[in-house]
Formats: structure tokens, C-alpha cells, sequence
């Protein structure tokens, strides 16, 4: 498969009254051409700054690259002006967002919302416009769509509006897809629609997407790699099956143990991972997750570990993959994947 | 739409008799009574009380006055001989309508420019004059800037004409006096509330279709920021079109302020009570207006009024 996205130790940071946060640290990674990449970690790990930086949505200043490069088909995102962006935006690269409640605006009719796309490139003409944006309604499971067309957001549910949020990303097109935890604010019911619409949309338009997430749940029904972040960095990357039959980072065993599911009897607590991220305003010289993990030797805090290739896909960043390492089988590996769904 | 407007013409009939009440008890509260004066007889004083009905029970001059009131009759001045109320407020408002609109006009228009650019550039230089130039407004009283615009382009200068209000120069320094603090109060309204604004999600969204900056300001931004400086637009508005007294008398504008404060004083009644009902109603009808605006900017208040 032929990769549409490569990110190179991509570093971002944001310059606040307090010092630099250094949000995300240099991490690496490409998304392919039809598949649906995973990312995630915990609130604060890096997994929206490095979406948003995708397409430059995070506000600069105060935020800014430190370091790295995005190249989409043979361009560097991170270098291009305001107005090479905005031949990225909406038809090359389409972004959903979290909280569909206040992502559109209050003030504008649904359909012109869809068609704003248009507006500035001269696509079609005024009538066909109309049509694409009637096409893409009914495309996202709107079925009337001629009355949601003239109707405005406060009218609309959540699962409906989160519809029209992807209508709008779809809409012009896009090769690639960012959703930034698309289904967290809804409930479950209407969550497991909205995934089955975007799984169902992938398999027709055959875009790529990036989808970012705190569930682990929501990784094992829609993705095929994952890429599992924490403190900035990517710390285990790899299929679905070898993140959960195959987990060699202790953070992604701990996600993974943290879990709630209906087999579990209800005397037995769940296992948080104790402990707090850490401080991305000076983070460790060591692995971030040190200070949590339970297998941390003294080398964890020093200095950083490499990343360990375990198969062609499946990679991680931990010390205990050294030769030198105990040999420590991680206690997560007989959760079924069905039982987090 | 039509059921909301009427809902809101209803309470808005029930305020004006509240404030006709209340204003009638009290103006007749005060102490002293409109024809106290050295040279008045027990007889002539009779005699005027009888002419304008004060030898009735008071209930019963209360509901003489609704009635007038309903025809549109706001009786005659008890000091200026031979002049209706009506008349009066005929005679001085249009001064004071005129005055208010341009200032209204400056006031607003400067306003939402300086508030719209000083949140464009929050923290640089044009961010910094627009604060100053608030700051100036809202703590500088009118009669002090119209006293010193009066003296620079009046005096000093000779660029426009001290007093009164003959011809469009005439216009420009009183309607400046009077819009200034408007301007200052909505450029700073503007600016918060474009800089609140701008971190709503749905900007982020519009960035991410790719539209031009310009657009998002202008289609995203703006429309939403705009409604709480429509809030505070309808008192203000009735405020500065009625007249501010102190501005129309340095100027020697022949307003309705004039008449109002002076009729307090003089305890006349007639003039008291109606212009307090002709001001409530032009409050009343401003701050409907201003209700029917925001359901025309904001959808949702639209659909919460049906």
C-alpha cells in the first residue's frame, strides 16, 4: 500500500506563561492508503495536538514545531503558508471533531455548512453544490435530507449533528480522514452507529482515516494498526491483534487491564494504573511511563529506550525488550478482544 | 414569529401602565404642589386646581389621565401657558431624535470596528489604542468631552461651529459627545466577546474546510459575537435618542432634556408624566425591537419564542 501520510520525529510544543509544554516529543509514523490508523492514550498524551498538527489547526502562537516534518503527497505541511493550507484543508485532508454540541455553528443553516467547502475553490456551480451537499446527507445516513438541509444545528440531536460533522469532513472529498474522538460524546447506542457509518463510508470513498481515541474498545472494531501513545511519544505500535494478544508495553497492558466488561464480577475492582502522566513542561530524561510502571528498573529512568522491533508491524518502546531484560510475561494477554467491545 | 411579537407587545402595554402608575403616585409625593408661589392667591389657586381637575379624588384624576392617555392626550403644562405637553414633546424631540440617531450611528458603527479590530490584534499596538481610546470614553463624562471638543475644534481650531444645531456642521461635536460612550462601551463588549468567540469549536471547524480567514471572521465569527452587544444596544439606544440633557444645553440644542429636567423642578406635573410615559414607551419599544433583532441573528432564541 502506498503511504499518503508520513510524519518524521514530529515535536510540537506550546509556549504558555509557565515555560514550554512539550506535547508531543518526536514521534514517527505514516498512514496508508485505505486503512484506518489508531491512536490512542489518555487525556493529555499528545493524540489531539498530533492530529490537529496534521492539518495545522492547533492555534500558532502559542504552539509551534520544534522539530520534525509531515509530508502529505511529496509536500511538507509543516512549512506551507496559510494559503497553501487551505487547498489541504476540507478537500485533501477532512478533520471530525470531538463534541459535535459545538462544532457547528449555531448560526448557520446545516446545509450551508456543508457547502462552505465549495465556496472558495470553484468546483461545480451554484445548483450542483446544492446536490453534492443533498448527496452527502443522505450518504451519511440523513434521510431528509432536504428539510435538515434548511434547518440549524440546535435542531438537530447529537448523533445527528455528529452525522452532519462528517457530511462536512466528507464532503470535498478528502484522501484522509482525522477524527478526533468522534464518539466521545455520545452515548453508546448512537456511538455504535456513528462507527459502523464511518467503517461503512471508509469502505465505499476508500479513505484513509486517523482515528483518535481514549477507547480501547473503539480501537478493536474499526482499526488496523494502532498506535498507542503516552507522555508525548509513541511508546507500542502495531496490528490490533498484537496490541491486544500480543501486548509488550506495560502502559498498554495496564489500558488494557483498566477495563471494565460485563464478565467481570462486580466484587473485583477494576486495576487502574496508579500514578499521575507526567509533566510535559520538563518531561523525564527517561521513559515518560517509568514513574507508574511496576517493572521499572533503574536504567527506565535514565535514559529513553529504543524502539524495539518485535515483527515487521509490531513495535515497542521499552527496556524490557533488551537482551539483558527479565523475562516478564505481561499480564494481559488472555483478554479476549471481543470482551472490551 | 407573530404569536412571540404579540406576547411581547402585551407585556410590553403592561409595563408602560406600571411605570404611568408608579410615576403618578410618586410625582404627586414630592413635596410642594405646581402652583406654590409667592404672589399666588388662595382664590387663582382654587381656581387652577378646579381647571386642571385637582379638586377631584385622586383615583379619580388617575383614571381621567388613562383615558386621556389612550386617546394619546398627555394634557396641558401647568407652567408653560398654553402648550400641551404633546406639543412640547412635538417641538423638542425631533432635536433630540436627530442628535441621538447620529450618535447612535457614530457610536455604534466606530465601535464595532474598534472592537472587531482590536480583538483581530489582541496585545499589539491597534489593540492598545482601542483600549485607551474605551478607557477615554466610559470614564470621561459627556459634558467634559463636549466641553473639550467645544474648545479644540470649536475654539481653538475653528474647524466646526460651538452651539446649536442648524446645519450637518452643527451636528458632528454633539453627536460625538453623546455616541462617545456608546463607542466605548460596545468596542469593548466586541472585542471580549470576538475573542470568546474565536475559541468555540465551531471556528476550528470552519478552519478545517479550508475557507479563507476573512470568511471565518466574518461568517463565524462575527454573527455570534454580535449578540451580546445587541443586548446592551436597546437601552442605550432609547437613551441617546430621548436626549441627554446635559449635552443638548451645552450645546444649546432645543431637545426634549431641556424640558424634562426642568419640569421635575417646577413640579409639573403634566410634563413629568409624559414624558416619562413617552420615554418608558420608547424604552419598552427599543428593548422589543432589540429581543426581535436577536431572534433574527440567533436561530435558537427564534424557535424558544413560538
Amino acid at each position: 500500500m502506498d503511504k499518503i501520510i508520513e510524519v518524521n520525529n514530529l515535536k510540537f510544543s506550546f509556549k504558555t506563561y509557565g515555560g514550554v509544554v512539550q506535547s508531543v516529543r518526536g514521534i514517527s509514523f505514516d498512514v496508508c492508503e485505505g486503512e484506518i490508523i489508531g491512536i490512542v492514550g489518555e487525556s493529555g498524551c499528545g493524540k489531539s495536538v498530533t492530529a490537529q498538527s496534521l492539518i495545522r489547526l492547533n492555534p500558532e502562537p502559542p504552539g509551534f514545531f520544534e522539530d520534525g516534518s509531515i509530508i502529505y503527497k511529496g509536500k511538507d505541511i509543516t512549512k506551507m503558508s496559510e494559503k497553501e493550507l487551505r487547498t489541504i484543508r476540507g478537500v485533501e485532508i477532512g478533520f471530525i471533531f470531538q463534541d459535535p454540541m459545538t462544532s457547528l455553528n449555531p448560526t448557520m443553516k446545516i446545509g450551508k455548512q456543508i457547502e462552505e467547502i465549495f465556496v472558495q475553490r470553484k468546483l461545480y456551480d451554484k445548483s450542483q453544490i446544492k446536490e453534492k451537499a443533498l448527496e452527502i446527507l443522505k450518504l451519511v445516513g440523513i434521510s431528509d435530507g432536504e428539510r435538515r438541509y434548511n434547518q440549524y444545528p440546535h435542531e438537530l440531536s447529537g448523533g445527528m449533528k455528529q452525522r452532519v460533522m462528517i457530511a462536512i469532513a466528507l464532503v470535498g472529498q478528502p484522501s484522509v480522514v482525522i477524527a478526533d474522538e468522534p464518539t466521545t460524546s455520545l452515548d453508546v447506542t448512537i456511538e455504535a452507529q456513528i462507527l459502523d457509518l464511518l467503517k461503512d463510508l471508509q469502505k465505499k470513498t476508500k479513505t484513509s482515516i486517523i482515528l483518535i481515541t481514549h477507547d480501547l474498545g473503539v480501537i478493536a472494531k474499526m482499526c488496523d494498526r494502532v498506535l498507542v501513545m503516552y507522555g508525548g511519544k509513541i511508546v507500542e505500535r502495531g496490528t490490533v491483534d498484537d496490541i491486544f494478544y500480543n501486548t509488550k508495553h506495560p502502559y498498554t497492558s495496564g489500558l488494557l487491564g483498566s477495563i471494565a466488561s460485563l464478565e467481570t464480577e462486580k466484587d473485583v475492582e477494576l486495576s487502574p494504573i496508579e500514578g499521575t502522566p507526567p509533566d510535559l513542561f520538563s518531561p523525564p530524561p527517561g521513559c515518560p511511563f517509568a514513574a507508574r510502571c511496576e517493572y521499572a528498573m533503574e536504567v527506565c529512568y535514565k535514559k529513553m529506550p529504543p524502539e524495539y522491533e518485535l515483527s515487521e508491524d509490531h513495535k515497542t518502546v521499552c527496556w524490557l525488550q533488551h537482551e539483558y531484560a527479565p523475562d516478564i510475561k505481561l499480564p494481559c494477554k488472555n483478554r479476549e478482544k471481543s470482551e472490551v467491545l | 414569529m407573530g404569536k412571540y411579537i404579540i406576547k411581547r407587545l402585551g407585556i410590553s402595554l403592561a409595563t408602560i401602565l406600571v411605570l404611568v402608575t408608579v410615576v403618578f403616585i410618586l410625582v404627586r409625593l414630592m413635596p410642594g404642589d405646581p402652583f406654590t408661589s409667592d404672589k399666588m392667591t388662595p382664590e387663582i389657586k382654587a381656581n387652577l386646581e378646579k381647571y386642571y381637575g385637582f379638586d377631584k379624588p385622586l383615583i379619580e384624576q388617575y383614571f381621567t389621565y388613562l383615558k386621556n392617555l389612550l386617546k394619546g392626550d398627555l394634557g396641558y403644562s401647568m407652567k408653560y401657558k398654553n402648550q400641551t405637553v404633546n406639543k412640547i414633546i412635538e417641538d423638542s424631540f425631533p432635536f433630540s431624535f436627530d442628535l441621538g440617531i447620529r450618535s447612535l450611528v457614530f457610536g455604534i458603527s466606530f465601535g464595532l470596528v474598534f472592537g472587531i479590530t482590536a480583538a483581530l490584534n489582541r496585545g499589539k499596538k491597534l489593540d492598545f489604542i482601542s483600549i485607551v481610546i474605551a478607557i477615554i470614553g466610559t470614564s470621561v463624562p459627556d459634558f467634559i468631552m463636549g466641553a473639550l471638543l467645544q474648545y479644540f475644534f470649536g475654539i481653538k481650531w475653528g474647524l466646526f461651529p460651538v452651539a446649536q444645531y442648524l446645519g450637518f456642521k452643527h451636528t458632528i461635536l454633539p453627536a460625538i459627545a453623546v455616541g462617545f460612550y456608546t463607542l466605548a462601551q460596545v468596542s469593548r463588549l466586541m472585542r471580549a466577546s470576538m475573542l470568546e468567540v474565536v475559541q468555540q469549536d465551531y471556528i476550528k471547524t470552519a478552519k478545517s474546510k479550508g475557507i479563507s480567514s476573512f470568511r471565518v471572521t466574518y461568517k463565524h465569527q462575527i454573527r455570534n459575537a454580535i449578540m451580546p452587544v445587541v443586548t446592551v444596544l436597546g437601552p442605550t439606544v432609547a437613551a441617546v435618542l430621548t436626549g441627554t440633557f446635559v449635552i443638548e444645553s451645552i450645546f444649546a440644542i432645543p431637545g426634549m432634556g431641556k424640558f424634562y429636567v426642568q419640569s421635575v423642578q417646577n413640579l409639573d406635573y403634566s410634563i413629568v408624566l409624559g414624558m416619562t410615559v413617552f420615554y418608558g414607551a420608547f424604552l419598552v419599544i427599543a428593548n422589543m425591537i432589540v429581543d426581535i433583532l436577536y431572534g433574527l441573528i440567533d436561530p435558537r432564541i427564534r424557535i424558544a419564542g413560538k
